[in-house]
């Protein structure tokens, strides 16, 4: 085998280890993804009890989303 | 070349596969692409932001399902009507795939600025665009000025700001 041959394997295998997909999704593909039935819960409602039950369950500040300060004060 | 060579040419020819994310940004040239304009409720003649060179230009970049684009279009609207005597354009890209879903939108809120239409997203891509809306302010050159990622209320006295200073010396 010669050196360009080993080479072309040694990047093949080092790209592999990226583990990056050669397609990512851009800022602008993201309407199939945004649609309701992608989401795991569609029912906005249904949404909102969940988060509540999760932030009382959890005692975690503002439950799945990240806001408020940590103050202890929500 | 013996191993140790090879293993960094080979580091550094798949750090460049892995490849980075250059944006389109302040000072670079405003890139063409000709897109249909949406007509009539419709795509109609094929035009590109070079013909709109001569004047300032805002670069808009909306779709449907972008939150804030609720938000920017009607003040967009607003803002163009304020300026458009003194050569001030919006000219928006929708990124939707479904042109129906552009006209649900517009419905709603409608605007008075011409739209391209750019299912495939071949804008976007070219300026590699990293959130929705994202925005460019172009003087009548052609040469980027300002960018602009998301929308925000507040963010339309910067703008007006921008404006007053590069069409009106202000």
């Amino acid at each position: 085998m010669n050196i360009v041959l080993k080479l072309t394997a040694l990047v093949i295998c080092l790209h592999s280890l990226s583990a990056c997909a050669y397609k990512y999704v851009g800022a602008w593909e993201k309407g199939t993804l945004s649609r309701p039935e992608m989401a795991f819960i569609s029912d906005p409602l249904e949404q909102k009890i969940s988060d509540h039950i999760y932030f009382s369950k959890e005692a975690s500040s503002s439950g799945s989303a990240v806001s408020g300060g940590g103050c202890g004060c929500n | 070349m013996n191993i140790s060579k090879s293993l960094l040419a080979a580091t550094f020819l798949t750090l460049s596969l892995v490849g980075g994310v250059y944006a389109a940004d302040k000072g670079d040239k405003a890139i063409n692409i000709p897109l249909q304009l949406l007509e009539n409720n419709k795509s109609g003649k094929t035009t590109g932001i070079n013909n709109y060179q001569g004047k300032l230009v805002y670069l808009d970049f909306w779709a449907s399902w972008c939150g804030p684009c609720r938000k920017s279009l009607p003040i967009l609207n607003e803002i163009r009507s304020q300026y458009a005597a003194q050569g001030f354009e919006v000219v928006a890209v929708n990124v939707d795939e479904n042109l129906d879903d552009a006209l649900g939108f517009l419905e709603k809120y409608p605007v008075d600025y011409p739209i391209l239409l750019d299912p495939k997203g071949k804008m976007p891509q070219a300026y590699k665009i990293q959130g929705m809306p994202t925005a460019y302010l172009i003087d009548k050159t052609g040469k980027i000025i300002y960018k602009h990622v998301g929308f925000k209320e507040k963010d339309r006295k910067k703008i007006e700001a921008l404006i007053d200073k590069h069409l009106l010396g202000r």
